[in-house]
């Protein structure tokens, strides 16, 4: 590009250094882990160059605090699931749980039976519309402690309640995913497998929902996305995440400049952990682009 | 109700009525159809030809009139579907097969998990009727690496495969390119000369002419002319009939 007249002008020249480093910054940048390996080292070097400006030599401290703490806010205490590992997991129960019943409300919205269309919509619409937050405050209220059935008692412990109510609006959204792929699908496929005797019920799980897997999957791995990005929201209900547990360590070294490090020490986690998703994401749906 | 014996036609249809909202598309039709016959429909675009055929198989329902095939009546609500649809195979023009399936098993597919058929005999008769349509090879493709005629084999095969005694094609070569045509005609003429009972809907109107032991001309959902093919092309007697055949042929 510099090769070009226009950019030979003498104003442009002086700039002309600081160009080629943005190309190296840029060749560097689109290999994954490249970018990843320079936005941690970016992240921590603000973290330091904070602390230093506060206290001069307290950079080297920072680092001790981080390593100190780091696999507590990974693992959690050890009694039970924890910290970072229990973000992920309590995505990926509520992204199960989320699909299943998305997939079932999906279908039920484009049900010929109004009993069963009408009301799948509804639920839908309302946990599509309602804030993630206060779906949280409200099934930690509404959930008991635990439940009795035949005789047992099951405990609802803080995080699968939580669990639970982060499902719900994956499910609302995902089912409107699941209604529109399914909408997508040209009629002819409904009349020619309904002109060879196919019942509604097998065409839907036979001709129709394969064909809408393809089409489903990107929007279905951006929710997913999402709802790993909303974990942290159940600190707020107390339970041992690592949100929660990046606090408490904070509260116990009760230092200021270590406020920010921490925290972007945290969200260098999640970004690892999701950036490679969206990424492949997006090469799928360029993909399936193309081939539809 | 009474049963059907093969004296009798095969598909009776009497003084049919069909709407769309307050848009009249079939305004009493009637036409009887012989076991073994080939029946073949005419007539202008939107004249109701693909309505007629898809309420044969109860695709489309009807407001009033009769249509009965093998003695059941379509539009009855306690009509078993399932008897109906085993024997009255459709092909439409835009194929309609599925394409996350492969040739094969897009053959297999309605005996084996309709008529609960063993899989190993489905497949070997699939194999034989994939090979009468002149696919043989194949078998373990999928519908989008086919060509538009060797699409519309596959259907005709995938309806064959349920054994049925009446094919309906409605419009099978309109979306193929010239030269796919005759592939697909001649697999149609080959089940004609077999005996098989069949209504098409066509504009090739020389197939028309050579296949058809009968020809429907429909306009505005109503039969305006019916007579067999040598009589009805060489001596059409109604104006609509003489002004259409006028601008085909
Ligand atoms: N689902 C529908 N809803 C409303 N109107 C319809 C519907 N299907 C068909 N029609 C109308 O009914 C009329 C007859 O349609 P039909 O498809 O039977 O015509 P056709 O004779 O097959 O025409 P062509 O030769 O173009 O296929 C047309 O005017 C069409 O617009
Ligand atoms: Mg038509």
């Amino acid at each position: 590009m510099s090769e070009h007249p226009k950019f030979h002008l003498p104003v442009m020249l002086p700039v002309r250094p600081v160009a080629t480093s943005t190309a190296c910054l840029v060749a560097t940048l689109s290999s994954r882990w490249g970018l990843l390996a320079i936005l941690s080292g970016l992240a921590l070097c603000l973290g330091l160059e904070q602390a230093w400006a506060q206290q001069d030599m307290a950079a080297f401290s920072i680092w001790e605090a981080i390593v100190k703490w780091t696999p507590l806010i990974f693992w959690g205490t050890g009694q039970g699931l924890g910290g970072f590992v229990l973000n992920i997991w309590v995505s990926v129960l509520a992204m199960t749980i989320g699909t299943c019943l998305g997939l079932m409300l999906g279908i039920g919205q484009v049900s010929p039976h109004r009993v069963l269309r009408w009301p799948s919509w509804a639920v839908t619409q309302l946990f599509r519309n309602s804030p993630w937050l206060v779906l949280l405050f409200y099934f930690m209220m509404l959930l008991p402690y635990e439940i009795r059935i035949l005789g047992f008692s099951v405990p609802f412990s803080g995080w699968f309640k939580a669990t639970v109510a982060l499902s719900l609006p994956v499910m609302a959204n995902i089912s409107e995913i699941v209604r529109g792929a399914i909408l997508s699908i040209p009629t002819g496929q409904w009349e020619s497998a309904e002109s060879l005797a196919l019942t509604r019920r097998q065409t839907m799980w036979r001709i129709i929902l394969p064909q809408c897997v393809k089409r489903m999957i990107p929007p279905w791995m951006n929710w997913y996305c999402i709802l790993v990005m909303s974990t942290p929201l159940i600190s707020i209900l107390g339970v041992q995440d690592a949100m929660t547990l990046t606090q408490d360590a904070l509260a116990a070294e009760g230092r200021m400049e270590l406020l920010i490090p921490f925290y972007l020490w945290l969200m260098l986690w999640f970004f690892a952990y999701t950036y490679p998703i969206a990424r492949w994401t997006r090469r799928l749906e360029s993909r399936f682009a193309v081939k539809l | 109700m009474k049963t059907w014996t093969p004296s009798e036609p095969i598909i009776s249809i009497s003084n049919v009525h069909k709407a769309y909202g307050s848009f009249q598309v079939l305004k009493g039709v009637s036409l009887d159809v012989k076991k073994g016959e080939v029946v073949c429909i005419i007539g202008p675009s939107g004249s109701g030809k693909s309505t007629l055929i898809r309420c044969i198989n109860g695709l489309n329902d009807i407001q009033s009139g009769s249509i009965r095939v093998e003695g059941m009546e379509v539009n009855d609500p306690k009509l078993d579907k399932l008897a109906l649809r085993k024997n009255v195979g459709i092909v439409f023009q835009q194929f309609n097969l599925f394409p996350h399936k492969t040739v094969l098993e897009n053959v297999m597919m309605a005996p084996v998990i309709v008529l609960k058929q063993a899989r190993t005999e489905v497949e070997q008769r699939a194999r034989a009727l994939i090979a009468k349509v002149r696919l043989e090879g194949k078998e373990n493709a999928y519908p989008g690496e086919l060509s538009g005629g060797q699409q519309q084999r596959v259907a005709i095969a995938r309806c064959l495969a349920m054994a049925p005694d009446i094919m309906l094609f409605d419009e099978v070569t309109s979306a193929l390119d010239p030269e796919t045509v005759n592939e697909v005609l001649s697999t149609i003429k080959d089940l004609a000369q077999e005996g098989m009972t069949c209504i098409l809907v066509t504009h090739e109107m020389g197939f028309a002419r050579e296949v058809a032991d009968h020809i429907y001309f429909t306009d505005k959902g109503v039969i305006v002319e019916h007579g067999p093919p040598d009589v009805f092309f060489a001596n059409p007697k109604d104006p609509r009939t003489r002004e259409f055949l006028g601008k085909v042929l």
